[in-house]
């Protein structure tokens, strides 16, 4: 048995424990900072060990370690690094120092990545059920604050029964096929005789359950509610690493077993991100509440990534793996500039409170600007690039009405991406904020450098995504 | 011919008592019905030779999870009477969905095509093995991962209930009610009673003096009322 492709799992999953031991024996006062700069090394260590592990199917074919799985692990881990960064300072000031949470952040990165190396519907569901238990418990980590509590109860509730749903589906696909393993699906499927009504029904439950995970609309209700409710820095994880994981696996799962039945899905996923980008751009154009306006805006990213997704080729999925590097990257920035508002120990999350944020704090306006062009996708900032990719691959499929809707959607959303940077520049000046920690300014400051020159060498990353592509194809 | 027997008592018991568990009116009853269900269920299972299932079945869901139910059930006091109040109001839209999901499922047993041979892998195939020891193999080696997996999942669990429920990390928590045997055994009359010499018309007495009341509570002076029942 070739168990050794999972080393990299392996891995983060015992050194979690050591963390977790390390913080229950110790006696020092700031263990939640220790455990915290602990999980930060183990999740580097184990970037390192996926980028010198060896590829392959394993455990029985539950396992698959493929050049698209690196990639999307990779980008998973970073965004797990980013998380657990800016969570440092924000707990200390609100009372959520313990050492448990960098722990659980670990956890859901090890769910995460089996996610994204599944082979097998049930490897799929394990991986999804970690990474979910885990931040469930993250969303209600602020045990004395109401509104924490009832985003995790919202969060938990919904996330059943979204797995319910998956689960359903993953029976009556095995039930009407025979088999949980994708290679085994894609060789019976490859016969479209097969394809019977049964298992397109099955298939439509998993792909309920699995938009659900990507809060794509018509699945996305828990969203506002869970990112306003949940702490800021669990917000911002939710936002980026589970996103990345989930399109991974969302991705692999229609292309790799079900890529025969291309025709029967597409309208489905061409449906679900045309409503996604619609209601992103017009639901947010009414918040007052950055963090609930931050909910909006990933579920439109989340419809433009999946106008990558429909298009059903090779340059989709490249653009889609290139839309995550840049959405995760300008949302984990972004968040650290939302953590960083706070006055007299206390946080805020109203947009007024950016007002002449110009004046007080030039560079957080700044920052904040390249962030929030680059998700109205202009270019020359990451969000234009990859929005750019992922129309460009649904152009080439024909998809010219998706193509066309995501443009004008994206145009609407413009519209409240740019009233914040009105606000931050034009708006009589609110109390300047507190002084930022380094943490979030180095996170910030690394978000908005990439964000901004991403245009100058996109090579790497789209030659990265193309390997990727052509690993989950071929 | 006994084991068909068997099979139609048992089936038969599991649907009239899962019947009777959607039915019953008082909530205690219907977990009752609920365990007699799965004690069926499990009976069913042993015809067909699946042992270990039944005795997991037993053990898990009659011993843990029904159980659980039944103090549930006991505790909250749920007026379940109330809660069936909408049941006319949504009937109509319930009812819709039940029919919708009962043509589909005739739909799929009437194109159902039983492949030839079928029948004998409805039960366990004969073995030397136990189905425990088939089981164990199977967990232990093919899906050593998931089961593995399963682990952590567990462990989330476990870190998740400590975090959002155990309260007596924090020194100022007054929540927590767990015994402190030294405390206990350390505290003397002195530090909770005063006894106080009070001057009366009578014979001296001592009184005992509660050392903390509460503010705003009254004691009743003994003085007085000793007076007055001198006074009749």
């Amino acid at each position: 048995m070739n168990w050794t492709v999972a080393i990299p799992e392996i891995a983060l999953a015992c050194l979690g424990m050591a963390i977790l031991m390390f913080g229950v024996l110790s006696k020092a006062r700031n263990t939640f900072h220790i455990c915290s700069l602990m999980t930060v090394g183990a999740l580097v260590l184990t970037a390192a060990l996926v980028l010198s592990s060896n590829g392959g199917l394993g455990y029985n074919g539950l396992f698959l370690a493929d050049s698209y799985a690196m990639f999307a692990k990779l980008l998973v881990l970073a965004a797990a690094v980013l998380g657990v960064i800016v969570s440092i300072d924000y707990n200390e000031h609100n009372d959520l120092r313990r050492f448990e949470f960098p722990v659980l952040m670990l956890y859901a990165t090890v769910g995460m990545m089996i996610m994204v190396s599944a082979s097998n519907l049930m490897s799929l569901y394990m991986g999804l059920e970690l990474q979910s238990l885990s931040i469930y418990v993250l969303a209600a980590f602020a045990r004395d604050d109401l509104r924490s509590s009832e985003a995790g109860l919202k969060y938990f509730v919904l996330g059943a029964l979204a797995s319910g749903l998956l689960l359903y589906g993953i029976s009556l696909i095995y039930g009407f096929s025979g088999s949980m393993a994708f290679d085994q699906l894609a060789l019976v499927l490859s016969d479209s005789s097969h394809a019977s009504p049964g298992l397109i029904v099955g298939i439509v439950f998993v792909v309920a359950g699995l938009a659900f995970k990507i809060s794509a609309v018509p699945f996305h209700m828990w969203t506002p509610d869970v990112y306003e409710g949940a702490p800021t820095p669990v917000t911002a994880f939710m936002a980026t690493a589970p996103k990345v994981a989930a399109v991974a696996l969302f991705v692999r799962v229609m292309i790799s077993p079900f890529g025969h039945l291309l025709a029967q899905w597409q309208q489905l996923i061409v449906l679900i991100a045309m409503a996604s980008m619609v209601l992103g751009a017009f639901a947010a154009i009414g918040q007052s509440n950055i963090k609930r306006l931050m909910a909006y805006s990933s579920i439109g990213h989340m419809g433009y990534i999946l106008v990558g997704l429909a298009a059903g080729t090779q340059q989709g999925v490249r653009g889609v793996l290139i839309y995550l590097v840049t959405y995760v990257f300008t949302n984990a920035g972004m968040f650290a500039c939302i953590i960083a508002m706070r006055r007299r120990g206390r946080a805020v999350e109203r947009i007024a409170d950016l007002g002449g944020l110009w004046r007080s704090d030039p560079g957080m306006a700044a920052a904040l600007t390249i962030f929030l062009f680059s998700m109205a996708g202009l270019p020359p900032f990451s969000g234009f690039i990859g929005k750019y990719f992922v129309f460009g691959a649904a152009m080439q499929s024909g998809l010219v009405t998706l193509a066309v809707v995501g443009v004008l959607a994206s145009a609407v959303s413009a519209y409240y991406y740019i009233r914040i940077i009105k606000v931050m520049y034009f708006d009589a000046p609110e109390p300047a904020f507190d002084v930022r920690p380094a943490s979030l300014s180095i996170v910030a400051g690394a978000g908005a450098l990439f964000t901004l020159i991403f245009f100058l060498f996109p090579a790497p990353v789209v030659a990265a995504a193309e390997a990727a592509a052509k690993g989950l194809f071929g | 011919m006994i084991a068909t027997a068997a099979f139609y008592v048992f089936a038969a018991i599991l649907i009239a008592s899962a019947a009777m568990v959607v039915s019953a009116r008082n909530p205690v009853h219907a977990v009752l019905f609920l365990i007699l269900a799965f004690f069926n269920a499990a009976a069913l299972f042993l015809l067909l030779g699946a042992e270990f299932l039944a005795m997991i079945l037993v053990i898990v869901y009659v011993g843990a999870v029904a159980v659980l139910f039944l103090f549930v059930v006991m505790m909250l006091d749920i007026n379940f009477a109330e809660m069936r109040e909408g049941f006319q109001r949504y009937l109509p839209v319930g009812a819709a969905i039940g029919v919708v999901l009962l043509v589909e499922l005739a739909a799929v047993l009437t194109g159902w095509k039983f492949a030839p041979g079928i029948a004998t892998t409805r039960a366990a195939p004969m073995s030397a093995l136990t189905n425990t020891a088939q089981l164990g193999r199977l967990i232990y080696t093919d899906y050593i991962f998931l089961f593995q997996v399963s682990g952590l999942v567990l462990l989330v669990a476990m870190i998740g209930a400590i975090v959002l429920t155990l309260r007596d990390r924090r020194p100022s928590a007054t929540i927590s009610r767990r015994q402190n045997i030294a405390v206990q055994i350390a505290r003397t009359s002195a530090d909770t009673m005063v006894m106080m010499d009070v001057p009366t018309r009578g014979p001296t007495m001592a009184h005992i003096k509660p050392l903390v009341t509460e503010p705003g509570e009254e004691l009743a002076d003994p003085i007085d009322t000793h007076a007055h029942h001198g006074g009749h």
